[in-house]
């Protein structure tokens, strides 16, 4: 092989490298970034409320920016802050927290299979499962030409920084923006129905739908709007646990890796 | 409270709200067999999990006076409807929150 001949492998191979590894993350960024757009007005809103606050509490700049970046969980933050200005009871703030945030556990445990197999990266996908993360990560498919990992590492990141950078705009501006218009965290709701109806659309049966929402009306009717998270969690797994033998085959995959429960 | 103590809280809200998101993922590693009964769960539980955060949005919504939530049941019916006509998320997203803007400011506030 001539030196010219090598020197141009080498430089294919180089570019080759170069342009491919960055090539599929820079796709998978440019696909996730419009897909995060409404938590995008949402997290802003939400987080700027969180920022005024904090101020409003009397706390400094940087609790509602490392608590936005570290903790990352809506309402337990709100409940955090609270907390921060009374006396020190560690355990009632795991606890409270732990309770608030328990509805997580369901988004694990329907993120197991679409987590599998993605190294590193995992590791920040699960720190980062807030409600509208977890919610486009099941709900929206990486395009064409993505990768899978990449687009939800993105979505997971464009939405962690709406929320930080929220919530340091938001101790900024203090009250300066409160109540000038109502209504803009709808967008957040508007979200979660129309991830409802993407799934409400791809399924065949729509019996845990139902019992979502039923149960939780009845939870909320019957143990009040504070306390109703709990109940409503495990009630929508003992009926689902109970109705297994119905919906056995519910959003079963026609694929061969999902076939082992059939076999059984 | 001192500010190693804010410090402490602040650690054991983020191991809380931590293990909240882990468990499943410790308990069933990757790589090993997981239970059936966990992996039918996966499979039922996202349906019925959206139908929860739904209804979690709209608890705080005072639906015995006032405007009775008629503002929040439009604009989710709305947005329904918009999405299973033409299941663009933007759209559905954009002109949901829109009209319950336009209704909470201008007609029902």
């Amino acid at each position: 092989m001539s030196e010219t001949e090598m020197d141009k492998q080498v430089k294919s191979g180089l570019t080759q490298e170069s342009s491919r590894r960055p090539g599929i993350a820079g796709r998978s960024a440019l696909a996730a970034f419009p897909v995060t757009l409404p938590v995008m007005a949402g997290y802003l809103f939400l987080g700027v409320s969180y920022g005024i606050y904090c101020h409003s509490l009397g706390l400094a700049w940087f609790y509602p920016v490392v608590i936005a970046s570290c903790v990352y969980a809506g309402s337990a933050e709100f409940v955090l802050a609270n907390f921060l200005l009374g006396g020190f009871q560690p355990l009632s703030v795991f606890i409270m927290i732990f309770v608030i945030n328990a509805r997580h556990l369901f988004y694990g445990l329907s993120m197991l299979e679409k987590f599998a197999g993605l190294g590193w990266k995992r590791l920040y996908l699960i720190f980062g499962m807030t409600d509208e993360t977890f919610s486009i990560n099941y709900a929206v498919a990486p395009p064409e030409g993505t990768d899978r990992g990449w687009f939800m590492l993105f979505i997971t990141l464009f939405n962690h920084f709406y929320w930080v950078a929220g919530a340091g705009i938001g101790w900024l501006v203090g009250d300066m923006l409160t109540g000038q218009v109502k209504g803009v965290s709808f967008v957040m709701t508007a979200l979660f129905v129309v991830i409802f109806m993407e799934q409400w659309l791809k399924d065949t049966n729509h019996i845990p739908a139902c019992l979502g929402i039923a149960l939780t009306v009845i939870c909320i009717m019957v143990f009040g709007h504070e306390h109703f998270v709990i109940p409503a969690m495990a009630a929508i797994c003992l009926l689902l646990l109970i109705l297994r033998p119905v919906l056995r085959n519910t959003g079963k995959k026609a694929s061969a890796s999902k076939s082992s429960e059939e076999r059984k | 409270m001192s500010g190693e103590q804010q410090a402490v809280i602040i650690a054991l809200a983020v191991a809380a709200t931590l293990l909240t998101r882990a468990i499943p993922f410790i308990l069933f590693p990757e790589g090993r067999e997981r239970p059936q009964t966990v992996l039918y769960l996966g499979r039922v539980l996202p349906a019925a999990v959206f139908g929860f955060l739904v209804v979690f949005c709209l608890k705080d919504v005072d639906f015995t006076s006032g405007v009775y939530g008629a503002p929040e049941m439009v604009s989710v019916a709305v947005t329904a409807a918009l999405h299973a006509a033409f299941r663009n998320m933007m759209i559905s997203i954009a002109s949901g929150s829109v009209l319950y803007i336009v209704l909470v400011n201008f007609i029902m506030g």
